[in-house]
Parts: C-alpha cells; structure tokens; sequence
C-alpha cells in the first residue's frame, strides 16, 4: 500500500474497533432490510435512514478520536446543562402528544432527556473515578441522588421510557462500581415493598399500559392493541418466516408504528425465530465486544462509562424486544441500530464511539 | 492523600484487586444480559412454535379488513328550496405520496394522460404539505370519461396513483352566501384533536371533509350523518376481494334556512362595488331573511383545498373578504342608537314623550361644546322631532341625566354589546361601555364628559350590524326578542322528522308598550318626513326607519367633516335600521356601509330596494343609488 494511503485509512480508521464497527454496520445493514419492507418500499424513507447513519457513523468517529480524559472534563458541564434544561422544559417545555418534553431555544427544539441518556452515566462515573480511592456508603447515595434527579423529571415529563433507561444505565454503574451486596439486597426488598406506592403515582397511562400487559384483549381498540398486533405478527412468523416483503401483518396496516417502535414485529413476522435467533446473536456480538473492551479499559472513570454504554445498549434491545413480544409493558424505546429515526441511532453511535476511543486510546494512557 | 505512604508494589496489587473485583461485576452483568436474552428466545419458542398455529390463525383472520362507508353530507336550502349547498359525486385522479418515489416525475408523465393545470398542482402542493404522506390526495377533480379511460390503459405504470369516486361539495350560490353557509375543508390535525377529545373520531373514520366556518361548521353535527361500516376480505395485496357484511351509513341531515336566496340577491346587487354589511331579521320569529356580508369570497375555492395563490389574494386583500362584517365587524351605531336611548329615557322616566328642549346647536357639558350637526340648532325639539330630525342636542341632554349605568344597564337587556345567539359559530361581542368596561378594558375611570358623545352613537360604542337588527326587530315585534336563526329547521332525511330551531321567544322587553309605540310612530315620521323620507318617497307600503352616520376619524373641535378632503378609507360610514309594514312588520334590518358618508343617502336607498322586493316583489335592475340630498344624519 501507498504510505499515503495507509496515512490516510490510519487517519479514518485508526481508532476505530473493527469487530465493533463490523458488528454494528451488520445490524445498520439488517434494519434498512426491514425499513424498506416495513415502509412498504419506499425508497425516500431508506435514504433519509441511510443519511441518519451516516450522521451517527460521523458522530461515532468523532468520539471514537476523542481521548477519554477529554471527556472526563465535559462530565460536569454537560450534566450541568443537561438538568438545568430539564428544568426548563419542567417550566417552560412545549406540549407536544400530551407531554412536555421539548425545549424551545429559539433556533430549535431540543429534547434534553436524550442528552441525559449520555450525560448521566458520564457524570456518575467522573464523580466514581474522581473519590476511587475512599469510596464509601456516602458516595454512592450521593451517586443515586444525581441519577435520581433527572430520572424524576423525566418520568414527570411523562417519558417514562426514557426515564426507565437512563434510570438503568445509573444503576449499572452504581452496581459496577462496587455497590456493597447487602445494599443491594436491602434496596431490591425495598423496592418490592414499595411498588404500591409507585403504583400511586404512575399517570393514568402508564397503568393503563401495565393493565394492558396483563390482558391486553380487555383493551383491543385502545391501548392493548399494539401489543396484540405485534404479538400475533410475532407469533404468526413461526420458524421461517413468511419472507422477506411478504408479512401480511405488515404489509396490511395492522402494526402500529412498524417503521419506529414495532420494527421489530415485522422483522419477526418476515424472518421467523432463525431469524430471531439471529439478530440476538448479533445484538449479543455488539454486547460482547463492548463488554471486552469495558473489562480492559485502563481507569476506573473508562471502565465504568464503557460498562454503561454496554448495558443501556442491551437494555434497549431487551425492552423494545420484550415490548413488541408481549412481555413487556408499551414503553417508546426503539429497537437499536434497526428502528428508523436519527436521535436514537446518534446517541447510541455516540456510545460506540467512546468504547472505542477507550480501547485504541489505551496505550497512549499506559504509557 | 495516603499513596505517598504505599509502596508501589502495594498499590499495584490494590489496582488488580480493583480491577478483579469490576471484572467479577462485569461478569455478573454479562450473565444477566445472557439470561434476558434467553428469557427473550424462550419467549420467541413460545410464540413462534408452540403459539404459531393460533396466531397464524389470527393472522389469517386480519385479512378481514373493517371499512369506514362514509355518509352522504346533508345539503342546504333556502325557504323555498333554492340549493345552497350540495354534493356531486365525480372521478378524481389521486396520488399516495407514500407510495410514490419522485412525485414531479409522477405528475410530469400524469400531464401527458390527464390535463393538470398550474392551479391544480399548487393547490396539491399545499395539501401536501398539510396532511400525511400515506394519505391518498387528489391532484385532479372531476375527470372526464374519457381521461379515465385514457388513464384507466395506463394504469400499470403509476403505482400509488388511483382514480376514485368522490362526492364533491359545491356552493351554487359562490359568494353570495360565502359568509352564511361557510364551506367545508379537509379535516386538520386540529379537527382531529377535537373530535378525539369529543369522543366523535369513530364516526370521522374515513371522512375527508368537515365543516370550518358558517353554517357548515356550526351544524356539522346534523350535516355530517352517521358512518356506515363494511366488511371485506382482503387479499394478501390488501385489495378488497369478497364483502362480509354492511351497515348502511346514515346520510347527514338537512338544513332548510329562513333565508331568502332572491332576496340576497337583491341586498348582495344594491351594494355594487361597496362594503358593508346587511341583516334582515323577519320580527314575528327571529328568523334571518338575509345576511350580507360585502364583499364575500367564493366559498368552492376551499371545497378540494385553496391554493396558496387565491389564499394570498383573499388573505392581503384590503377589502378584507374573509370578514364576517354582519357578526364580526363592529361599528359605532350612530343616529341608529337615538330610538334606544328615547325608549330608554321613556323607560326610566327620564322623559315624556312632549317634554322638549330648545336647541342651540350645541351642548354645554364642564365648559365643553358639543356640536350639533346643524349650526344654529333645531330649535324647539320634543321626542318625536329629536329622531325625525336626528337632534344631538336632545340626546347628549339625555344621556347626561340618564348616567352612564342606566344608559348601559338598559342596552344590554336590548342585547347590545353581547352575542345575540345566532347559530353561526364566532359572532364578536362587540362593546357596551360601562364603568366595568373601562376599568377592565383601560383600567381607568369613568368620566361623565364621556357619556355625552354616548348618547348619540358614538364614543366608546361598537356593536354588530346583527345586533343592530336584532335590536331594531324587537323593536318591530313590540319588545319580544328571538335568538336570530338562520336555520328553520333540520330534516332529517330518513325519519323526514323536522326539528325546527328557536320556535319560541328568548325574553320579553321589560317595556311599556305605549312606549315602545311612542318610538315607533317617530320612526314613521323619519321616513314619512325627516332623514329617511327622500330614500322611501312614494311607496304604496308603510316604513319606519333612522338613519346614522359613523365616525371612522374624530374631528377637532370646531373642524368642519368635508367628505372630498378625507381618505376614501377614513370617511364615515353609512347606517340605516328599518323595519316595513310599520303597523305589522314583516321584515326588520339594520344595513352599514363603508366609508359612504351619510346614512340617508347611501344606506336607506338599499333598505327601500330590499322593502321594495319583499312586500311587492320588485327586483330592481341597478344597484341602489346614493341619494344626493342635503348632508343630513
């Protein structure tokens, strides 16, 4: 090769993961498949999906050269910003559906949630490594109040799917910075002790879509219906699949939002449980090669980001999944790297680009 | 810190312990995950090999597909049946933007099949840009045979492109009813909310229109009917192949009005090219003759959607076309307003009818001078001549001793400055000054020297010509009021039941007859020989009518109203309240136009063109002439 040539392509490439950069195009690769079925061919809907990819891919290659310590540094301002505009949307947000979750500045809206979604797991693990050598019980309350607070004021927005993964993604890092087991315990009695009162304070939506989950025919025009189309495009797939293009769920309107939320029942309604099997495999080869790298970053504050990048990945996988399978209640958590839309397919990129920052800039840190 | 304590052999093993300890965490969290995801595929198993025959079954039974049949929209007639809205069923060529890669491509290959003019692709333009891409829009109406054969051979070559029939509404009438009867628009993200929240959204699946303004919108309920629903069995394309069964949608119901089509004819030729507005009020029932509101717009441009280009036009328009003048434009009454505040100052007992003040030609309040129009005054001037003659002088006395409150107090009960009621959705208010009024509107006291100029129509007074007309047909109908209606009643089309709207009276004037005959005997006078009389001379039929002129710019103290030297758009406006046969009324009106100076001369020879038609059935060739007499009011 040129030395040119490999100047640049080290340029491009140099900081980026091959298996994971492979793995996640795989599964681009997959979700413009079913976008194209799912959106009855249109060729203007994949091409706007493909240019969000190219945006997220950007964005993923941006970070992936942005050292970590770097990185540590925006930690406090970032999550700073982040709450101070969860505020404003609690005073000021626009209602849009029902829910205050937009902000206006003006030139644009802004959804401050989705940058908690980085910002909170950033922040707690800054504060982590910041006090690693004393690490005491004090620490980690104040760990969960700063992961607390922005949870509230999403769930109040109401956007509970949100909340529930940004929620997850603190905990994971709570959890993996050591949290004491018999904490643990006594958290999980707790919580199942005083699921009555959470019960109380839900909105009358959201504990309309948990009574769903238990019995969705009670509802079948309303809110059960979602859940009882994607269940039967699911089901109706069987080992096969009906093909690809060819799922009469699909193609005759009964799933709801199939290009978004419920992609994932046209894939299982075309591509049956091998195909089911496989997309898990792949999930599972993205998780696994994050998990690699997170178990040998270098510092505390890069491990602890890298396992929550891991895990919040996999918990979107496991909730949009669940939902659209029947056994997990209507939360809009979009299926990762297939579901069609920008905002989460960058934050979840944005992700990557860090695991993969952490990894190539490993050496530079050793040394 | 403690680390300068630590060797570094020390800290290096408390580094790995950490990290075995993270490990071990990572660990337990990557058997959660392969657990979830076995929880996931267990699942799956269940669903897709355990589950699968019954969902499969469910899948199947999907393919029957539950389709909205939507209802025929009621039409709407005059009182003698004259068409003011229908629907026509016609071909129209239909584009699915979802389906349809490059849509100018699309349109471009159309042209060479169909003919698209320029309007037709703005007006698909902004559809486009107001509804949902899988929406199927219509880019052409009413094709002809032979285009839907020509496109019918090619059909293969526009996916997403389809011919349908659809009823269309149309407005015969165009403008002359634009104001009354509204029109209908596609149903908005808006209307969608609305329904949604009025729990009506089931009945609108299917249904492309709704009714926006007038009468179209205020009785949508009626109007629209009920959706019928069809089941078919699809075929794996979607394409209905076999129906199931049906339930025969229910037509709307119609609408049969009180209005008079020829008679707004009539009122809509008399005003020519000026603005304004005229309500005709039949006394006995509240029913509305005729309601005008100049100049109108062509409601069947908003039928299949407007195009920007029209929009524009309509919206920029000085003219202002989309105002609903009759109910939306308020005006300052003018000399109108003297037979109120006289049946007032009878009411009160502020006057009798033969007390009279000697005119000086002005008014004498805290130093101020208020003019009366005629210079030297009128000279003795009781009840009866204070209207004939229309003498400020007597009513800036009046509305002195009355007081602000009572003066208020009393119009209200006539209706002034509140919503008559009519069943046309968006009538203004208009404004009855009181000290609550100014408070709340300037946060500012009442001063007395302000309810002089009241007193004659003016000052802070504003009301709508429809609530002029009410007025002045309670006026007709000796003190018994009705809600204005234009609608008589609603046929239902399969029962062929009629449900009539308001039969029977609102309330009763608190008024002593005599009194309210003592105001309209002068009402006589001022067509028989005072302001009205040049306007209505030599009809076989008795009249009772008072002119009034409104003030668009104020003048300065002493500064004389030369029409030639104002601004067309700043001059005043010309009223006229009438009602015929003076004995048994049979028609009451109230007209307004625009920047025409004098009531006398450009306001009541439109009210005598409209008598003129009513009681004898005259229609007259021209529109109405301004009268050219003495500046008079």
């Amino acid at each position: 090769m040129h030395p040119a040539i490999r100047r640049v392509a080290r340029f491009f490439g140099g900081h980026l993961d091959q298996p994971l950069l492979g793995a996640v195009t795989l599964l681009m690769i997959t979700g413009l498949l079913v976008l194209y079925s799912a959106s009855n061919g249109s060729l203007a809907r994949v091409s706007s999906q493909v240019l969000n990819m190219m945006v997220a891919l950007g964005v993923m290659w941006i970070f992936a050269n942005t050292a970590p310590h770097y990185l540590m540094r925006l930690a406090v301002p970032v999550y700073v910003i982040g709450l101070t505009m969860l505020l404003g949307v609690a005073f000021f947000g626009q209602i849009v559906n029902g829910a205050r979750r937009w902000l206006d500045l003006g030139v644009t809206r802004i959804q401050p949630s989705e940058i908690m979604k980085i910002a909170v797991p950033l922040m707690l693990a800054w504060y982590f490594d910041r006090y690693e050598a004393t690490l005491r019980l004090k620490n980690y309350v104040i760990a969960a109040v700063l992961l607390v607070v922005p949870v509230f004021l999403i769930a109040r927005q109401p956007d509970l799917g949100t909340a529930v993964l940004i929620f997850a993604g603190g905990c994971y890092v709570i959890f993996l910075a050591g949290l004491s087991w018999r904490v643990i315990a006594g958290l999980a009695l707790a919580g199942a002790a005083s699921l009555p009162v959470v019960w109380s304070v839900l909105h009358d939506y959201q504990r309309q879509r948990v009574l769903t989950l238990l019995d969705p025919a009670k509802d079948p025009l309303g809110a059960g219906y979602h859940t009882i189309q994607s269940t039967i495009a699911v089901g109706s797939g069987g080992i096969a699949g009906k093909g690809w293009l060819s799922g009469s769920q699909t193609h005759l309107d009964f799933i709801p939002e199939r290009t978004t939320d419920f992609i994932f029942a046209v894939f299982s309604e075309e591509f049956g449980l091998i195909g089911n099997g496989m997309l898990l495999i792949l999930f599972l080869l993205v998780i696994a090669r994050a998990a690699a790298i997170t178990a040998n970053a270098p510092t505390l504050f890069a491990r602890l980001l890298g396992g929550a990048i891991t895990l919040t990945f996999f918990t979107y996988a496991f909730v949009n999944m669940g939902m659209v399978s029947g056994i997990l209640p209507v939360v809009g958590v979009p299926l990762p790297l297939i579901s069609y839309g920008g905002t989460s397919l960058v934050t979840i990129c944005l992700g990557f680009g860090i695991l993969m920052s952490i990894h190539t800039h490993k050496k530079l840190v050793q040394s | 810190m403690s680390e300068l304590n630590i060797t570094p052999g020390v800290e290096l093993r408390d580094a790995e312990r950490e990290l075995h300890h993270f490990r071990l965490r990572l660990g337990i969290a990557s058997t959660f995950v392969l657990v979830m995801f076995g929880l996931l595929f267990a699942r799956f198993l269940y669903l897709q090999i355990f589950m699968h025959d019954h969902y499969h079954t469910l899948a199947e039974a999907n393919r029957i597909s539950i389709l909205p049949i939507v209802p025929n929209r009621g039409i709407i007639v005059d009182r003698n049946g004259v068409v003011l809205a229908t629907n026509y069923s016609a071909y129209t060529l239909e584009i699915t933007p979802s389906k349809i890669e490059s849509l100018d491509a699309t349109i471009a290959e159309l042209e060479t099949l169909v003919e698209i003019t320029a309007r037709d692709k703005r007006r698909f333009k902004k559809l486009l840009e107001e509804s949902k891409r899988f929406e199927s829009l219509p880019i052409r109406t009413r094709l002809t045979d032979e285009e839907i054969a020509r496109f019918a051979a090619n059909r293969y070559r526009f996916p997403g492109v389809d011919v349908r029939a659809r009823l269309f509404r149309e407005y015969p009438q165009g403008e002359l009813f634009s104001h009354v009867i509204g029109h209908i628009g596609r149903v908005s993200q808006k209307d969608l909310d609305r329904l949604e929240s009025e729990e009506r959204l089931s009945n609108y699946r299917g249904t492309d229109y709704i009714g926006k303004t007038g009468l179209e919108y205020s009785y949508e309920d009626h109007l629209h009917g009920t959706t019928g629903v069809e089941q078919v069995e699809v075929d794996s394309g979607g394409r209905a192949v076999r129906s199931l069964s049906r339930t025969s949608p229910i037509s709307g119901s119609n609408l049969v009005l009180k209005l008079d089509a020829r008679l707004q004819e009539v009122v809509y030729r008399a005003f020519g090219e000026r603005r304004g507005a005229l309500v005709a009020i039949e006394p006995a029932t509240g029913g509305v003759l005729a309601f005008v509101s100049k100049p109108g717009f062509d409601p069947n441009l908003f039928v299949d959607g407007i195009d920007q280009e029209n929009w524009n036009e309509l919206n920029n328009s000085p003219d202002k076309p989309m105002v609903n003048r009759a109910m939306n434009g308020t005006y300052p009454p003018g000399s109108t307003f003297k037979p109120f505040m006289a049946l007032a100052a009878l009411f009160t007992g502020k006057r009798t009818p033969s007390q009279a003040i000697s005119d000086p030609g002005y008014y004498n309040h805290g130093g101020h001078h208020f003019r009366d129009d005629k210079v030297g005054g009128h000279g003795i001037v009781d009840m009866y001549k204070s209207i004939v003659v229309s003498c400020d002088t007597y009513y800036y006395q009046l509305a002195n001793d009355l007081g602000i409150d009572a003066i208020s107090r009393f119009m209200g009960h006539l209706g002034f400055g509140a919503r008559t009621g009519i069943d046309i959705a968006g009538e203004s208010t208009g404004v009855l000054p009181s000290r609550e009024w100014k408070m709340r509107r300037f946060k500012q006291k009442w001063y007395s020297g302000e309810t002089i100029s009241i007193g004659i129509g003016q000052g802070y007074n504003s009301y709508t010509p429809l609530q002029l007309a009410a007025a002045t047909a309670t006026l007709a109908n000796d003190g018994v009021m009705f809600r204005p209606h234009i609608v008589n009643y609603v046929e239902d089309v399969h029962k062929r039941e009629r449900t009539p709207i308001e039969p029977k009276p609102w309330r009763t004037l608190d008024v002593k007859r005599e009194h309210i005959a003592i105001v309209r005997n002068a009402l006589v006078g001022v067509n028989r020989e005072g302001t009205g009389a040049r306007a209505f001379a030599g009809t076989p039929y008795t009249h009772a009518g008072k002119t009034g002129t409104a003030q668009v710019i104020g003048m300065k103290a002493g500064e004389k109203y030369v029409e030639s030297r104002v601004a067309e758009r700043l001059r005043d406006h010309a009223l006229f309240i009438a009602y015929a046969p003076a004995d048994k009324p049979t028609i009451a009106l109230a007209v307004i136009v625009e920047n025409s100076g004098f009531g006398a001369r450009a306001a009541a020879p439109i009210a005598r063109q409209v008598f003129d038609y009513w009681l004898l059935g005259k229609e007259p060739a021209k529109p109405a002439k301004d009268e050219d007499d003495a500046p008079s009011h």
